[in-house]
């Protein structure tokens, strides 16, 4: 590595200028785009309305996250294997204690997290989840159908930080500053890709399942 | 070139589909394929073409590369996928044949993105670019010069009137000035169905409900919500609006139909950009509201195993949903359900002017046989529906595979069991 005369300073770079870059990018790049939303509106609606948009708005949002019995059965591995990366990733990403620490050190906020070993427990369930997404993704025919590039993209960029996390927690690079130092690029990696991708559903679905919600409510269907 | 002018048609029309919802649908979606599996045309077909989000691939494309500065910025590059007139052409069978407009993909999608409705919009393009399926262009044509998709013309309506009032001894008034509520139909009901409006006449007698009938504006049929072309659709929902104004009347009842209700009720106050001086009930609304406050009395029950399907645009865009069940229970001891009832109920596979447009007849009744084994899990005697298109479609259906199933309409169900006396005692008619 020739930019950095050692590992302590790549970490220390990583860490520094790299990080701010990194979060300043997603930051701005996701108000672009919630802006960009929200900045197109919607148009009046004359009809008379049945029911009320809010509530059903907001009911929505929590009850898109149960998946109605019939497409289960038609597709238990996208909806199972969907939970469960979605729980772990949760898991590592929030519960993991230096992960609690830098959001504290970042937002002065903090919570208790999980002892270390079920946070790598967790790791790797989401690890294997995200393979076996993959690995559905290149097989099922309508998502064979569906995928682009950036499906893919999205899924290495978002598989990086667990496999680089994985192995600095288990001092699987040398030095350990080296490890870390990757975990964290790999991280800024997926920050500065985010708004550009479907990654940003983690933001808008809260959007779209709002609109879905409020015009069903609006018509008093209940969602 | 006319193809030129066309594109760039199509293209400013969807554009200005775009809004902040269809931003956070396209935002959102993850390729997870679900919405695939909610949609008859895939499940029955196993094509994946027929995934509902891929139908709306050309309005995505005009969404990134117009309204995201990241696909702005592609589009300067030269980088971005264009959308072009063969784009359009290939996608015209998708929009037009295989999708119904059902919006159950919108209710399965994780994220929550209403496909349905994108549909709707991609469908407003293919329309300023002159991709338009044959079918669709002649009822459309028909719905404007003749006043309804089936070249109906007032004298078809009056022979009907004619032949009721004959067999029934019941009047059924037309342009009465001042009645409480105005009543439209559906050309299926006018040719096909009759037995609807001389149901009407009897239960609006026995509830001594003040109505009537327009001879300007009784077509509820919508062509141009089918064909996507709100132009159309304007002008149609416009001459129901001028027909209930110059009678004055309080209602407007949609028949049972299911995208005349939708054109009516919900879209047509938009179409015409401003709110109506009357209200808009659909059939089956007012049929319950009659019961519940005891105006509509009933005697005697169908003891046949019977089932009810609702039709896409009244339950699952409508929010007609209870009112069908209490009629039924009313009238019906066998009432089961389906799988998936209610507001995730199957599509009959006719709807969205897919049952105008013979192109695709071949892959509406493939995509039938969902409807048939829904109907094979339960095996019953009878299927109920309230929606003069599903019912010809379902009869046809069901006629195809060999199951021998009578199909009636809700309203004339009820009107089979309306109470004797009242019937005799109510000469009250304004
Ligand atoms: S609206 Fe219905 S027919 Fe059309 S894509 Fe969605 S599920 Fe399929
Ligand atoms: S179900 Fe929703 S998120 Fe999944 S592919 Fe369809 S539109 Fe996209």
């Amino acid at each position: 590595m020739e930019l950095f005369s050692n590992a302590n300073d790549f970490l220390l770079w990583v860490r520094g200028d790299a990080f701010n870059i990194a979060l300043g990018l997603f930051i701005i790049g996701v108000l672009v785009r919630i802006l960009e939303i929200f900045l197109l509106g919607r148009k009046k609606d004359f009809s008379e309305a049945r029911g009320t948009q809010w509530g059903p708005g907001l009911r929505n949002i929590v009850s898109r996250s149960v998946v109605d019995n019939g497409t289960f059965k038609r597709a238990p591995f996208v909806v199972v294997v969907g939970y469960i990366w979605h729980i772990c990733f949760f898991i590592v990403l929030f519960l993991f204690i230096p992960h609690i620490e830098l959001i504290n050190a970042l937002l002065g906020i903090q919570w208790p997290g999980l002892a270390s070993q079920l946070v790598d427990a967790a790791t790797v369930v989401a690890m294997v989840s995200l393979v076996a997404m993959l690995w559905h993704r290149l097989t099922h025919p309508v998502l064979k159908f569906l995928s682009t590039y950036e499906d893919y993209v999205v899924w290495f960029v978002t598989f990086l930080p667990l496999l680089t996390g994985y192995m600095a927690f288990h001092r699987m690079i040398d030095p350990y500053p080296l490890a870390l130092g990757l975990h964290i690029l790999s991280v800024e990696l997926l920050m500065v890709i985010f708004p550009f991708t479907k990654l940003m559903h983690a933001f808008t679905l809260f959007i779209a399942r709002w609109y879905t919600g409020a015009m069903m409510g609006r018509k008093g269907i209940v969602s | 070139m006319n193809d030129t002018l066309n594109i760039t048609k199509g293209i400013n029309a969807l554009k200005e589909q775009i809004d902040a919802p269809t931003a956070a649908f396209f935002s959102s979606c993850v390729h997870c394929g679900l919405c695939a599996e909610a949609c008859l045309f895939y499940t029955e077909t196993n094509d994946p073409k027929y995934t509902p989000i891929n139908k709306v691939e050309p309005l995505k494309r005009v969404w990134e590369s117009e309204y995201t500065l990241f696909g702005r910025l592609k589009k300067a590059l030269g980088l971005a996928k264009p959308v072009t007139d063969e784009l359009l052409a290939e996608w015209e069978p998708l929009i037009y044949d295989g999708c119904t407009l059902c919006g159950r993909c919108s209710m399965v999608c994780p994220v929550g993105n209403d496909i349905s409705t994108m549909i709707r919009k991609v469908r407003e393009g293919m329309v300023a670019s002159d991709h338009v399926p044959e079918g669709l262009v002649g009822a459309s044509t028909r719905a404007v010069k003749i006043g309804s998709p089936m070249g109906i013309r007032l004298k078809a309506l009056q022979a009907q009137i004619k032949h009721i009032e004959r067999d029934t001894g019941l009047k059924i008034p037309i342009d009465v000035e001042g009645a409480d509520y105005m009543a439209l139909l559906s050309s299926m009901e006018i040719i096909n169905f009759p037995e609807y409006i001389e149901s009407l006449a009897k239960i609006f007698k026995q509830a001594n409900v003040s109505w009537t009938l327009s001879s300007e504006a009784f077509e509820a049929t919508n062509s141009g919500i089918q064909i996507g072309s709100s132009d159309i659709a304007r002008e149609l929902v416009q001459r129901i609006v001028d027909g209930a104004e110059k009678l004055k009347v309080k209602y407007v009842i949609s028949p049972e139909c299911g995208h005349a209700f939708t054109a009516i009720r919900w879209d047509g106050p938009n179409l015409i950009g401003k709110s109506y001086s009357f209200k808009v009930v659909h059939i089956l609304e007012l049929l319950d509201e009659l019961q519940q406050s005891g105006r509509l009395k009933t005697q005697g029950m169908e003891d046949k195993k019977l089932t009810f399907h609702d039709p896409c645009q009244i339950v699952r865009k409508g929010g007609v949903e209870a009112q069908p069940r209490r009629l039924l229970s009313q009238v019906a001891s066998q009432f089961v359900e389906m799988s998936d009832p209610g507001k995730m109920n199957w599509c009959c596979g006719g709807g969205g002017g897919v049952s105008a447009n013979e192109r695709a007849d071949d892959v509406r009744l493939k995509a039938f046989n969902r409807k048939k084994s829904q109907l094979e899990e339960i095996n019953v005697e009878v299927l109920v529906t309230a929606c003069a298109n599903c019912r010809l479609i379902l009869e046809e259906g069901l006629e195809e595979n060999n199951m021998d199933m009578p199909v009636v309409g809700l309203s004339e169900l009820i009107s089979e069991h309306l109470l004797e006396e009242n019937a005799v005692e109510g000469e009250r008619d304004e």
